[in-house]
């Protein structure tokens, strides 16, 4: 039995009608190049078709199960303050509802959106090409490793510093197993280095929060013959020392930093940035600016050459898609936010998290941990039960001390947290 | 659509702000970092106002086609209506920490359960994992698992990969991500593939065929049981590429045909937008026996592109068990349909009956005349963009030279379908008597065709 | 009809070979160059690399194509030619006259696996 759907628009008229423009008798004539067996002819085992009040119903139930917690976690995904502005441009159908920009001449809102996210995050890591967006920043660093085995001659060894966040490690962990490259964890990355080292992997930001010293990673590892590929917290950018100041050769990182919400890790949108001379090693699509006939400047993709749809298994990367309505969130973001705003953003949470730092050491329920300068994200060493902290604070309505496999526990704070709630945190701390 | 030059950079006025934070209620804590690490370089991001900001992008996005501006058969893409009310569910769970325990989400691991245990009936796989962000990265995760397969019987030998030469250009593209080798096998003059072609490139050193049913010509790959009984004699596994499976939808399930791993594009065939270029979501599903592997490719950071999944659960509740079974016959009745009025003006290599999509190569007659060359598929695709149409894709697949490869999808009505058959034949007749007007279109798009060697040549990828 | 010089050795992937010692200087043909359509960009080896004859030593790009250069013999790259690095489009000029690399042999009787100019003619039919 056919159902009704409000986004099919054929009448039984207009089947017919059509049916017999192809001349067969019936929509399942159409399928009788298939085998019988390949046919289902049984219940699909779906729920039955809802009206969109019930599925609005069944959503709302389902959102209101999920405990509302405020997060003071970081991790690689950062609670920063979303612009209205941005999801109402980002929704606009012409943005939401378009395809990669084939046709360029109706694409122009798109690649020029592209075209200013390649320059924003060629500003921000001080590098000169960025391309139009990864998937995510752990994908983008994985991406940044192939690039680097593509760069260099007959060396398949790429080391990573084991201080980068989790879910990165387990991402390039995961692309160098089947890709057949070496990698090699380690803390002191540059007594790793050899001639078969084709790049090296380190966070300008580590897993607990510490801005790191670059200070001669990049002649040691160019004088090795090797990349410096530093993944970074675009947000940050804005204050701490640049790839390109550090002397790395490709930038990766997330740009769920720059105002994404957390949205249960994703959609987010990873970005890579390089050298010049590392263009042509570089995956995805890349937006260029030219002219048409009449001498109007407009954008298209360019350098496709390099990619799968033309290059197949020699291309860069087997991506394709992009992220590219994330791309537009971050622009948007960076576009309302300028340099004052963005270097405010870190001020405002940096201050917040010392402030959280230094009181909730002084509860004397936590020792330091890692010592070093940081930012919005620190850890400290806990010394009371783990999980009844954890459950304290969840209880109150707080995701916070998330355990590290160091056994330490980790705290983030940004400018949407007020210093009541840190206060309110403390407090509930301090009567443990 | 009018033309807009601005770039964000060039709205730009020292000083002026777009941004409102609060102020501190925390005290200061002088400087947090040393000089060292401090950066130097300035930076140089727009300062422009809210109002700009608004304007701007608004102007930007009038310079763009959606499928809610107007008829979009981009052969392959699946370009089907976005629901509205799956972007409105899914801004409740924007707050939710990627990392918070399991039990303070219980809301959240329900649609994980239940898009899992959906996408595994519409299939006949087993389960699914929702890491992939994309279609390539779910032909990557399932040629990963594919690996994991084969090594966890100690069958290290297998390192082929048979596709075949009209496939998409991502499937020889994941084989080499994942370190395996490609194999071509070709096409025969039904456009399918030539089975006793593929006979003598089986053997113990292939680990998987993958296999894109309908085809991109839009052709059922009826020998697929064959197929399927001949890899797996060999010890090859069989991966579906999705991509195609909206004719599928609601009629053939990829277990039933034999595939032991797949993708969908949630993008494609569960109505979530395209956004010009992604975010989307790969799922990846298995048979019974690869589902020990299914968690153990980490891909991508998180758990995947969980705001598309929410849209795509929305779209299945809509359509339900009822609609489901019309989504693909409905989008292969709009192929059919347009090829059969259109196939005496535009070449069509391959007659028999078409799934989603088709593919024309170029034009009955190009009006070629003494000097002046004949209209070719660019200009076809080009000229259909004056008519407020987007261009179907085009020079692909690669098996002819003028291809023209067209889907409509199911929710576009037979009237839409009429405009565009009109406007094709339009163009036909154009071609027949004056070339030049389809190598001069487009003539009413914002810019006209741009110069693409001069951005090759010397790129200018970054505003300076 | 794409031009093919007298005097040239042509391999079956489109690159000519001119003799000079035991260096074979090598470009591409007239029928590559119009089969790729405007040039955009040759991706170099560096002088110094090794390929076996039928290997792939560089690519050439155009808009929307990509050709392989395969070494038409074996041996060590000893040249690049720097301008049609910075001016892809003298390719599609005059293919003949600008080369893209020299490669200094390390077995010439590879060449006789060559076609002369009336056996590559035939093929580009």
């Amino acid at each position: 039995m056919m159902g009704k759907s409000a986004y099919f628009p054929h009448t039984d008229e207009d089947i017919r009608v059509m049916l017999d423009r192809i001349g067969v008798a019936s929509l399942d004539d159409l399928y009788a190049d298939v085998p019988q067996e390949c046919l289902y002819r049984g219940e699909y085992d779906l729920p039955a078709a809802m009206s969109e009040q019930e599925v609005r119903d069944h959503f709302a139930a389902l959102a209101a199960r999920n405990l509302p917690l405020k997060v003071f976690v970081g991790q690689g995904a950062y609670d920063h303050y979303t612009p209205s502005v941005i999801s109402y441009l980002t929704s606009r159908s012409e943005f939401l509802t378009a395809y990669t920009p084939y046709q360029c001449e109706i694409s122009q809102g798109t690649l020029r959106y592209i075209f200013e996210f390649q320059s924003m995050m060629c500003r921000l890591t001080g590098l000169d090409v960025a391309n139009a967006s990864m998937y995510d920043g752990p994908t983008a660093a994985a991406e940044a490793m192939r690039m680097c085995i593509a760069s260099t001659r007959k060396r398949d060894k790429v080391v990573v510093s084991a201080d980068l966040l989790p879910h990165v490690l387990s991402v390039l962990e995961t692309y160098a197993r089947y890709a057949g490259i070496r990698l090699v964890k380690a803390r002191d990355v540059l007594a790793e280095l050899d001639a078969q080292t084709a790049g090296v992997l380190v966070p300008g930001i580590d897993r607990y929060g510490i801005v790191r010293d670059l200070t001669g990673f990049a002649d040691a590892v160019h004088a090795a013959g090797a990349l410096l590929v530093e993944y970074c917290d675009p947000s940050t950018l804005a204050v701490v020392r640049t790839p390109a100041e550090w002397g790395a050769d490709i930038a990766v990182g997330d740009g769920q930093s720059l105002g994404i919400p957390l949205s249960y890790g994703g959609p987010y949108v990873g970005f890579i940035a390089c050298r010049e001379a590392y263009l042509r090693k570089m995956p995805g699509r890349l937006v260029g600016q030219t002219q048409d006939a009449e001498g109007r400047r407009c954008f298209v993709l360019t350098l496709q050459a390099r990619e799968q749809h033309i290059r197949r298994e020699k291309a860069t990367s087997n991506i394709c898609s992009n992220q590219s309505l994330m791309a537009l969130w971050v622009t948007v973001y960076l576009s309302l936010m300028g340099p004052e705003g963005l270097r405010k953003v870190n001020a405002l949470s940096s201050e917040g998290a010392h402030y959280l730092h230094d009181r909730l050491l002084a509860t004397g329920k936590f020792a330091p941990a890692v010592e070093g300068p940081f930012l919005k994200e620190f850890v400290l060493r806990p010394l009371v039960d783990v999980p009844t902290l954890q459950q304290r604070l969840q209880d109150a309505g707080f995701f916070a001390a998330l355990a590290t496999e160091e056994g330490y526990v980790t705290f983030c704070v940004t400018e949407k947290h007020t210093r009541a709630e840190l206060d309110a945190m403390v407090e509930l701390i301090q009567s443990m | 659509m009018k033309y807009y030059d601005k770039l964000i950079f060039e709205l730009s006025k020292s000083g002026r702000t777009g941004y409102s934070l609060p102020e501190s209620s925390c005290p200061a804590c002088g400087e947090a970092l040393p000089a060292a690490l401090c950066r130097s370089l300035p930076l140089d991001l727009p300062e422009v106002s809210e109002p700009d900001v608004v304007r701007h992008y608004t102007n930007l996005s009038q310079m763009n086609f959606g499928v809610d501006t107007g008829f979009y058969p981009l052969g392959s893409c699946t370009m089907k209506y976005n629901p509205k009310i799956n972007e409105e569910v899914t801004a409740a769970f924007g707050g939710i920490h990627p990392l918070q325990p399991e039990a303070t989400v219980p809301g959240v691991t329900e649609i994980y359960r239940e898009m899992d245990r959906s996408l595994a009936a519409i299939t006949g796989m087993a389960h699914f994992t929702f890491l992939p962000c994309a279609g390539a990265h779910g032909e990557l995760t399932g040629l990963m698992l594919v690996r994991e397969y084969h090594n966890a019987r100690g069958d290290f030998a297998r390192t082929k990969v048979i596709v075949p030469d009209s496939a998409h250009g991502t499937n020889p593209a994941s084989a080499a991500v994942c370190g395996l080798e490609v194999v071509v096998v070709k096409s025969d003059a039904r456009g399918l593939i030539d089975v006793e072609a593929l006979k003598p490139l089986l053997g113990d050193d292939v680990a998987a065929i993958m296999m894109t049913n309908p085809n991109t010509l839009g052709l059922f790959e009826r020998e697929v049981r064959e197929i399927a009984s001949l890899v797996h004699a060999c010890g090859g596994l069989l991966y579906y590429d999705g991509a195609n499976m909206n004719p599928l939808l609601g009629v053939v399930r990829p277990g039933d045909m034999g595939f032991d791993v797949m993708h969908l594009n949630l993008h494609k065939t569960f109505s979530t937008p395209h956004g010009g270029g992604g975010p989307g979501s790969g799922p990846v599903g298995v048979a019974e026996r690869l589902v020990p592997f299914l968690q153990r490719p980490q891909v991508s950071g998180f758990h995947g592109n969980f705001g598309v999944i929410v849209r795509a659960y929305a779209y299945i509740l809509m359509l339900g068990r009822e609609n489901v079974r019309m989504a693909g016959k409905l989008a292969t009745l709009g192929a059919n349909y347009i090829k059969e009025s259109l196939k005496d003006v535009y070449k069509l290599p391959i007659g028999s009956v078409c799934k989603h999509e088709f593919v024309f190569d170029g034009l009955v007659n190009d009006g070629a005349h003494d000097d002046v060359p004949g209209a070719t598929t660019l200009d076809v695709a080009k000229r259909l963009l004056d008519f407020g149409f987007h261009a179907p894709t085009i020079y692909f697949p690669l098996l002819f030279h003028q291809a023209i490869m067209i889907e409509p999808t199911e929710t576009e009505s037979l009237e839409t379908l009429d405009a565009f058959i009109d406007v094709m034949r339009r163009i036909a007749e154009e071609a027949a008597r004056d070339p030049m007007i389809l190598h001069e279109a487009p003539h009413n798009t914002p810019i006209g065709r741009p110069d693409e060697t001069a951005a090759a040549r010397q790129p200018i990828l970054c505003y300076h | 009809m794409s031009k093919v010089v007298d005097g040239l050795l042509y391999s079956e992937s489109h690159e000519w070979v001119k003799v000079d010692g035991n260096i074979a200087i090598v470009g591409v043909s007239d029928f590559a160059q119009s089969e790729l359509g405007d040039i955009t960009y040759v991706d170099m080896p560096d002088e110094g690399d090794e390929f076996a004859a039928g290997e792939e030593f560089g690519a050439l790009e155009s808009v929307k194509a990509s050709g392989e250069l395969n070494a038409p013999v074996s041996g060590k790259i000893v040249a690049c030619n720097a301008e049609v690095e910075d001016s892809p489009e003298l390719i599609n000029e005059d293919p003949y006259f600008n080369w893209i690399v020299k490669i200094e042999m390390s077995d010439s009787s590879e060449l006789e696996k060559l076609l002369n100019a009336a056996a590559y003619a035939q093929k580009c039919i």
